[in-house]
C-alpha cells in the first residue's frame, strides 16, 4: 500500500462527498469508525475531555448522514456545493493492517444566496485494509483557522 | 446622557416605536428596523452594553496566579487574569503609551505583559515596572498612575464574573435579580459547589442581529419545525422523545421574567441528563456513574432539591447577551453584535470540577449531539437567524412589523413555547433605549411560576 493508493482512496471519497453520495461514502467507513473534528483552539485535543466541534462514533455518523439526506436539515438545504482539493498526502506510519496518513485540505462551500466559505487544514486519518482494500477507522479534520469565524458552522461532511 | 448622546437619542426616535406593547389589548409587535439599523447599533452600544453588566468569564479559566485569557468583552479587547496575590482581574488590553495590545496571545502563564512597541512592562497586578529610557521623561511622568487600566466595575456571582463599563452601575447581585435562582440548579450539580469552563472554545459568526439570538436560544416553539432531524436522530437512537404524561413538576415547561430583562424557560427533563437520567445513547458503561451523580445529589439535597436540580432543564437568559443552557449539557454562550447585521458568538460548555472522565465524557457528547458549529441542531437555529435576517431587512419598509404575542391573553403561566420571556426581553431593551416604562402582562407574574413549581 502505497501513496499513490492512498491518493487514489482520498480522491474517490472526495468525489462521492462533492457529488453527496452519502450512501456510498458510508461504504467506506469500518463499523466503528470515527469522524472528529477539533475545536480550533485545541486542534491536537481529546474528545474525551474537550469539547470538540464534532465527535461521532459510527452511530452518530449514521444519524448525521440521515439527517442530511433529509429536506429538514435546513443549514443544508438546499444543499451547499462543495469542491475538495486533497494534496501533500503522506503516510505518517503504517503495518500490514492499518495506516496514519495525513492530507492537506482546502474545502470550498458555495450556498444559494452567497453564503460559503473555504474550508482550510489537515486529514489526519486511520485506514484499516480490509479485504485488500482501505476502510477509513478514523478521520479527523483539523482546521488551521484560528476561528471557525464566518465559515459559521461544520453542516457538511468536511 | 452627554451631548453626542442626545444627538443620536434624537436621531434615532424620530422613526416608529421600537415595539408596540399592549397586553390588555393582547397586542404585542416589534418594529424591525431594530434588527436592520446600524443607528440603532450605535445607539444600543451607549445605552445597553455601557449600562448593564457583561459576562467577562469564569473563574475556572484562570485557576492559578498568572494565568490569563485574551477576549473581547463589551466591544472591548481585555486580558482575563489572576494575579500574584490570586485576585480575579480584568485589565482593558491596551499600553498606557501610545495604545498597543500587551498581549496577543489567547491564554497562557505570565508574570508580565510585555509591550513589544516600546518596550514598557506590566505587572500581572496591573503594574507598570519597566520603562526603557525613562531619564527621558519629565518629572510629571508618574509610573505609578500608568498602570494597566481595570474595566470600570467586576464582580462575580458564584464564579462567573461580569464587567461592567458603566462605573454606578448597581452591584452585580441585585442586577442579577431571579438569575440568581437559576444560576444556584446550575452550580448545585457540582458536589463542593465549583464548576469549570471544559477546554475548548467554539467561536463562530452568525450573519444576523444579536437580538435574534435571545430570542432563539430559548424559544421552544422552533423546536418541532427547525430541529426536526435532532428529533429523528433521538428517536431513532432509543430516546422517548414524547412529552410524558403524568405527575411532572412543572407539568410544563414555562417561560418566566426573572426581572431586569433575565428571563428564563424552565422544562421538566425528559430526554437525558448527564446528571441525572440515563439514556441509551450515553452508553451502558456510563449508566453506573449517572446513577451515582444522581445519588450524591440526593445524599447532599435531599430528594425535592435534587430532582429539581437533576429532572429540570432552563435556559437561563442574563440580559443582555448571555445565555446558560442547562440541559442535556451545561452551555455557556455569549455573543456580540460586530454589526447590525452580523454577531459574534463564543460558547462553552461547563461542567462540575472533578466529575469522572466518565461523565464528562457523557456530558460532551450530549453537547454535540444538538449544541454547537456542528452539532445536529446549532447550525439549523444559524441558518434560521440569517434567513431572518436576509428576510426581513429590506423590507423593512413593506413589512414593518413582527408579530410576538404568543400567551399574552393567557392569565395564568406561561409556556416554554409561549413569548413572554422573548416579550420580557424586548421590553426591557426598549426602556433602556427610550426611557419608556414596560407594559406588564398579567400571566407575567413570579406568583404563576411558583405555583407550577
Ligand atoms: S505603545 Fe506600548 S510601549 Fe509604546
Ligand atoms: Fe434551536
Amino acid at each position: 500500500m502505497n501513496r499513490e493508493a492512498v491518493e487514489d482512496f482520498f480522491y474517490h471519497e472526495a468525489a462521492l462527498l462533492d457529488a453527496w453520495d452519502l450512501d456510498g461514502w458510508m461504504d467506506l467507513l469500518c463499523d466503528d469508525a470515527r469522524y472528529l473534528v477539533p475545536p480550533n483552539d485545541v486542534p491536537d485535543g481529546d474528545p474525551d475531555n474537550t469539547l470538540f466541534i464534532i465527535a461521532d462514533d459510527i452511530d452518530r455518523i449514521r444519524g448525521r448522514v440521515k439527517r442530511l439526506k433529509s429536506r429538514d436539515a435546513h443549514a443544508e438545504f438546499p444543499r451547499s456545493r462543495t469542491r475538495r482539493l486533497i494534496t501533500n498526502v503522506r503516510i505518517l506510519a503504517h503495518d500490514d493492517a492499518e495506516l496514519t496518513v495525513t492530507a492537506n485540505f482546502s474545502v470550498h462551500r458555495f450556498r444559494r444566496g452567497g453564503k460559503g466559505g473555504e474550508y482550510v487544514g489537515r486529514y489526519i486519518y486511520t485506514l484499516r485494509i480490509e479485504g485488500g482494500a482501505f476502510r477509513i477507522a478514523e478521520r479527523r479534520a483539523i482546521l488551521d483557522a484560528e476561528e471557525l469565524g464566518g465559515l459559521s458552522a461544520v453542516s457538511f461532511i468536511l | 446622557m452627554d451631548e453626542s448622546g442626545e444627538i443620536r437619542h434624537s436621531a434615532v426616535m424620530k422613526k416608529n416605536p421600537y415595539i408596540i406593547d399592549n397586553p390588555g389589548g393582547n397586542d404585542f409587535r416589534l418594529n424591525r428596523e431594530t434588527l436592520v439599523d446600524p443607528e440603532i447599533l450605535v445607539a444600543e452600544r451607549d445605552r445597553v452594553f455601557d449600562q448593564c453588566w457583561i459576562y467577562a468569564g469564569h473563574e475556572s479559566e484562570v485557576p492559578k496566579p498568572g494565568d490569563f485569557q485574551t477576549r473581547d468583552v463589551g466591544g472591548r479587547p481585555v486580558i482575563l487574569t489572576r494575579d500574584g496575590d490570586n485576585n480575579v482581574r480584568l485589565f482593558l488590553n491596551t499600553c498606557r503609551h501610545r495604545g498597543a495590545k500587551v498581549c496577543r496571545e489567547r491564554e497562557g502563564n505570565t508574570k508580565r505583559f510585555y509591550c513589544f512597541y516600546h518596550g514598557w512592562s506590566y505587572r500581572n497586578d496591573g503594574a507598570l515596572v519597566a520603562v526603557p529610557g525613562d531619564d527621558a521623561y519629565p518629572d510629571t511622568f508618574d509610573r505609578s498612575k500608568l498602570g494597566l487600566k481595570d474595566v470600570p466595575r467586576f464582580e462575580n456571582y458564584r464564579g462567573f464574573w461580569f464587567a461592567s463599563f458603566n462605573p454606578d452601575v448597581e452591584d452585580l447581585e441585585p442586577y442579577l435579580a431571579g438569575a440568581t435562582e437559576y444560576i444556584d440548579l446550575v452550580v448545585e450539580q457540582s458536589a463542593d459547589g465549583n464548576m469549570e469552563i471544559v477546554s475548548g472554545v467554539q467561536e463562530y459568526d452568525i450573519g444576523a442581529n444579536w437580538k435574534l439570538l435571545v430570542e432563539n436560544s430559548f424559544d421552544d416553539y422552533h423546536l418541532h419545525s427547525t430541529h426536526s432531524t435532532w428529533l429523528e436522530y433521538m428517536k431513532d437512537s432509543g430516546v422517548n422523545i414524547k412529552v410524558p404524561k403524568g405527575l411532572l413538576l412543572p407539568k410544563k415547561g414555562i417561560g418566566r421574567d426573572l426581572g431586569n430583562g433575565h428571563a428564563v424557560i424552565d422544562n421538566y427533563n425528559f430526554r437525558g441528563r448527564p446528571v441525572a437520567t440515563w439514556i441509551s445513547i450515553y452508553g451502558e458503561e456510563a449508566k453506573p456513574a449517572v446513577e451515582a451523580a444522581k445519588a450524591e445529589l440526593v445524599e447532599r439535597l435531599g430528594e425535592e432539591r435534587a430532582e429539581r436540580v437533576a429532572n429540570t432543564n432552563r435556559n437561563l437568559f442574563v440580559f443582555p447577551n448571555l445565555m446558560i443552557n442547562d440541559g442535556s449539557s451545561v452551555t455557556v454562550r455569549a455573543f456580540w453584535p460586530e454589526a447590525a447585521d452580523r454577531m459574534k458568538v463564543t460558547a462553552w460548555a461547563l461542567g462540575p470540577v472533578g466529575e469522572s472522565a466518565v461523565m464528562r465524557k457523557v456530558r460532551l457528547d450530549s453537547f454535540l449531539t444538538f449544541y454547537g458549529p456542528g452539532g445536529l441542531a446549532t447550525p439549523d437555529d444559524v441558518e434560521a437567524l440569517e434567513q431572518v435576517q436576509a428576510g426581513l431587512t429590506s423590507t423593512v419598509k413593506e413589512v414593518p412589523w413582527s408579530v410576538m404575542t404568543r400567551g399574552i391573553a393567557k392569565d395564568g403561566e406561561q409556556l416554554n413555547s409561549d413569548e413572554l420571556h422573548l416579550r420580557t426581553f424586548w421590553r426591557r431593551w426598549n426602556t433602556m433605549m427610550t426611557g419608556e416604562a414596560a407594559a406588564t402582562e398579567t400571566g407575567d407574574t413570579a406568583e404563576a411560576a411558583e405555583a407550577a413549581e
